[in-house]
């Protein structure tokens, strides 16, 4: 490494706010989502799904169908290779199983058959026709239910994982996740409070404004070519490859603009049915979602139990925790229960505790992943149980956080110890701020909290080229949901020192660029960018040594100054990229290179927040009057996505806590699948979202970069829940905390 | 099954296309005038994904059947630069940071030119309730609302200065 991030403020480029690369394409209507590829010849297709929570398939008639008007292609679960039957692993069954059901359906919207006809309306009324048989199952709805005795179960074959010894039956808890450290017992009994509460959220949806959509173009010859917005197209082939028992490689997938993703778009659903019909069709098929089947059939987060026990002295240190969740998974094993166990207590420094996680499968959709998925959930509850201390022992909420905050040092509670983090510099941040020092006003109420999320690396490759003209491809295979172009535009223009406009950032399909993990994770700044800036570095050292060559000196008297070639005594004219590339030729060729590398040293992520709010008694309404928050970016390479990271996951967060839940009917239907029903922030329900870009920088990364995509989501519900408090005295355990739930609460209280 | 003759104009140009009586105008400006700008976030007009100008006012292409556009003037997202400039709103979009993923933009956009048609200078509450129907899921709308402000001013400020000159 050339520079030391943590001294290097001297940046050209980096820190600075261009217009993004794709950003014309984006106010002009020309950029290109999943669902506005046309292919010549394509036909469209359409989902039947199952209208129960949980039934047993008897029989499928698909010959009504087969004869309408325009249908090329009806298939069901019987088209897909029994994976089951050859042996595949257990997650590669149920990845499969979720795509399209075999013999059981477990979710409403699950998938039993799909169509292709020359029209969607053909489609769908091929669809309607399909005649399934159902035989009815007792379903179950909820983590405690589903743990119960004598609950119904999902699987037959689903035994805990992580439990010594493995039970023999099979039951609907997948897994067990546990985090322990120190004497528990003897942690509380040097507490001089220890508080005890339960909590509950709902599942909530990432709620991205593009429905998943796919184009599949399917050959003769074994291969297929898929079009489709994901969050990572690599990972879509293999999971596209695994349920169709393919090999990867003949399948290429070209990445689309992604309309948001939040972690919803990092797995499969239409894929593997697009390429089916489409074999089966002989035709390119396109398949895009309603908005109810993204709500009933796609990725929500978990909906969770919880019970928080801390322990604090009344100085205010805390002594122990004991933490226990259930979270559903869905109708399939995978709630993100463990990394919630991993981040439960990571912003601070305790001695003791005991924290166990449950996976449990339930009668509803798979969860997928969603912005720093678990830790918002148990965040909800540990951040509103500090609260809760903080007004017993009568302490500053701040100052008892900051008393026992994780420093560099510190082990953290899921085995490593921090390196450099940036955790007490937020809460400075808040507790420095105008907001902050701003007194609250009469009738509102301030709440704090705060966020930790691992922040990954990972798999990465950037080819770069430079062209004849000097200017400069960076081609990557990260999808990019936020602004990554931007970024990667930036790293390369401060290596090269040219102007930002000349570097043009491309995101390649599978066949073109290497493979290249998920964006997810808060990685690709990091990671990504890690890999154009060392790709970078071997061509400005490259153009060094041809530039040596054209002068017939020694490469240590060239050095790279602001995109020229420069010779240590001066006599020479220094080179540009574009005349080094006009002699490419006669200096080795054209000037490209390809970096990769599993990126490690990821810098942890830490997010303080402050609310104000206010509360119609009469109604329970909760409106955000002020918002402030304040993370630890590590080095903001393009402040404004930054920002507009940290605004978006606050938004969301906001929506969790006072809104948004699946709402589901006795039945086990879904009574909430539009946006009408399930209600995510609008404009005017906000304020501006004030932002404290903190920078602490990662040792590990060439630019100090830490990934700011995830962590902003962490603590709005339990800030919120502290603010609702301290306005109307009401504390709620259960989110949302909605005006229906608030209301009941300050009844409860006036009664 | 006969489909209707739908003549119209959009984005200043006259043109005419086929739909059936159910089509959405959402589905005839995608499908049959190739006007993929137009996105479908929803289907039921709880998005604002597919915002477009019928006669000047803001209106969900999803919610009006495809030949009820017989006789209008439609603008859409690409109608709303010329050949060689952005509409102040597109070019304030992109300087302010106001997108991420960029599918709610061109929604975002229509709303916004229609609020600047009617209100030359709204302060920040109007232009949060005139956006309250497109939903957005990245900024948490404060560079959308920041942006549509720094243009209502540029906007004015181009007009004082073209009355002064």
């Amino acid at each position: 490494m050339t520079e030391d991030p943590t001294t290097n403020t001297g940046f050209k480029w980096v820190g600075t706010r261009p217009i993004r690369p794709d950003g014309l394409d984006k106010v002009t209507g020309k950029a290109r989502f999943g669902a506005d590829l046309v292919l010549p010849n394509m036909i469209e297709a359409a989902i039947a799904r199952s209208p129960h929570a949980h039934a047993r398939i008897v029989s499928i008639d698909t010959t009504a169908a087969e004869s309408m008007p325009g249908v090329q292609a009806v298939i069901t679960g019987a088209d897909f290779p029994d994976l089951k039957e050859a042996g595949a692993k257990q997650p590669d069954v149920f990845q499969a199983a979720k795509v399209m059901a075999r013999d059981k359906v477990l979710f409403e919207g699950h998938p039993v058959a799909a169509v292709a006809a020359a029209t969607r309306q053909e489609a769908q009324r091929a669809v309607a026709a399909i005649v399934v048989e159902y035989e009815v199952l007792p379903h179950v709805l909820t983590a405690g239910a589903a743990m119960a005795d004598g609950a119904p179960l999902l699987h037959d074959d689903l035994i805990t994982a992580n439990v010594d010894p493995a039970p023999e039956a099979s039951s609907n808890v997948a897994s067990r996740a546990l985090q322990q450290r120190g004497d528990l017992d003897a942690g509380f009994a040097a507490a001089d409070v220890v508080i005890e509460r339960n909590y509950t959220t709902k599942p909530v949806h990432q709620g991205y404004i593009e429905p998943h959509a796919a184009v599949a173009d399917a050959g003769q010859d074994g291969r297929a070519h898929l079009w489709c917005s994901s969050q990572g197209h690599f990972d879509m082939r293999s999971s596209t490859a695994n349920v169709l028992a393919m090999e990867p490689s003949l399948i290429n997938v070209t990445p689309a603009e992604i309309g948001g993703g939040f972690g919803g778009k990092t797995t499969i659903y239409l894929e593997p049915i697009a390429v089916l019909l489409s074999r089966k069709a002989g035709r390119p098929v396109r398949v895009v979602m309603d908005r109810d089947e993204v709500f009933q059939a796609t990725g929500p987060t978990s909906g969770s139990e919880m019970r928080v026990k801390i322990g604090v002295t009344n100085d205010g240190d805390i002594t122990a925790a004991d933490v226990f969740m259930a979270f559903e998974a869905g109708a399939f094993p995978g709630s993100p229960v463990g990394a919630a166990a991993m981040t439960a207590l990571a912003c601070y420094d305790i001695d003791n505790f005991f924290v166990e996680g449950f996976d449990v499968v339930v009668n509803k959709p798979k969860v997928a992943a969603y912005r720093a998925p678990g830790a918002p959930i148990i965040a909800f509850a540990v951040e509103g149980l500090i609260d809760e201390l903080a007004r017993a022992i009568d302490m500053d909420p701040i100052d008892l956080r900051l008393k026992n905050a994780a420093v560099e040092g510190v082990q953290a509670p899921y085995g490593p110890t921090h390196p450099r983090i940036g955790f007490v510099e937020t809460l400075e941040a808040i507790r420095d701020s105008d907001h902050y020092r701003t007194p609250v006003a009469a009738n509102q109420g301030r709440g704090v909290a705060c966020g930790f999320w691992f922040n990954i690396g990972g798999n990465s490759v950037a080819t770069v080229n430079v062209h004849e003209d000097g200017n400069v491809s960076v081609i990557t295979g990260s999808p990019d949901i936020g602004g990554s172009r931007a970024s990667m535009a930036l790293f390369a223009a401060e290596e090269f020192g040219i102007d930002v406009e000349r570097i043009n950032p491309q995101i390649a399909d599978t066949q073109t660029i290497g493979h290249t993990d998920v964006t997810g994770g808060s990685r690709v700044t990091l990671a990504t960018g890690k890999v154009v800036v060392e790709a970078c570095r071997e061509l400005t050292a490259d153009m060094c040594r041809r530039a040596a060559k054209m002068w017939d000196c020694e490469v240590e008297d060239v050095e790279w100054v602001n995109g020229h070639a420069q010779h240590a005594s001066g006599t020479e004219t220094p080179l540009s990229m574009a005349a080094i590339a006009a002699k490419a030729g006669r200096t080795g060729g054209p000037i490209s290179t390809t970096y990769t590398e599993n990126v490690r040293g990821a810098g942890a992520g830490f997010s303080t927040q402050l609310v104000d709010v206010e509360v119609d008694e009469e109604t329970g309404q909760t409106k955000i009057v002020r918002y402030t928050t304040a993370q630890d970016a590590g080095k903001a390479i393009h402040p404004s996505y930054v920002e507009g990271q940290m605004q978006g996951g606050v938004v969301q967060g906001i929506g969790w806590a006072l809104n948004e839940e699946y709402i589901h009917r006795e039945d086990g239907t879904l009574d909430n699948p539009s946006f009408l029903d399930y209600r995510i922030p609008v404009a005017s329900d906000l304020p501006m979202i004030e932002t404290i870009v903190v920078e602490v920088p990662n040792p590990n990364h060439p630019y100090g970069v830490r990934g700011v995509g995830e962590v902003g989501i962490v603590p709005p519900m339990g800030a919120i829940a502290n603010a609702i408090d301290r306005a109307t005295g009401c504390r709620l355990h259960d989110l949302p905390m909605s005006p229906v739930r608030l209301l009941s609460a300050i009844n409860d209280k006036n009664a | 099954m006969g489909r209707t003759h739908v003549s119209c104009t959009i984005n200043g140009h006259e043109a005419e296309f086929l739909a059936d009586a159910g089509d959405s105008l959402l589905n005839a400006l995608r499908d049959e005038v190739s006007l993929t700008g137009v996105k479908e976030g929803c289907g039921t007009g709880d998005c604002g994904a597919c915002s477009v100008l019928l006669d000047d006012r803001v209106t969900c292409a999803c919610l009006i059947f495809a030949p009820e556009a017989e006789g209008t003037m439609i603008m859409t997202v690409e109608g709303l630069a010329d050949a060689e400039h952005l509409h102040p709103l597109q070019q304030t979009f992109l300087e302010g940071s106001a997108l991420q993923c960029g599918i709610c933009t061109p929604g975002f956009l229509m709303a916004a030119k229609a609020l600047l048609d009617k209100n030359p200078n709204p302060t920040e509450t109007e232009v949060r309730y005139a956006l309250a129907g497109n939903l957005c899921r990245c900024t948490g709308y404060d560079k959308i609302i920041r942006s549509v402000l720094d243009a209502a001013a540029q906007m004015n400020a181009d007009q004082m200065n073209g009355a002064s000159s």
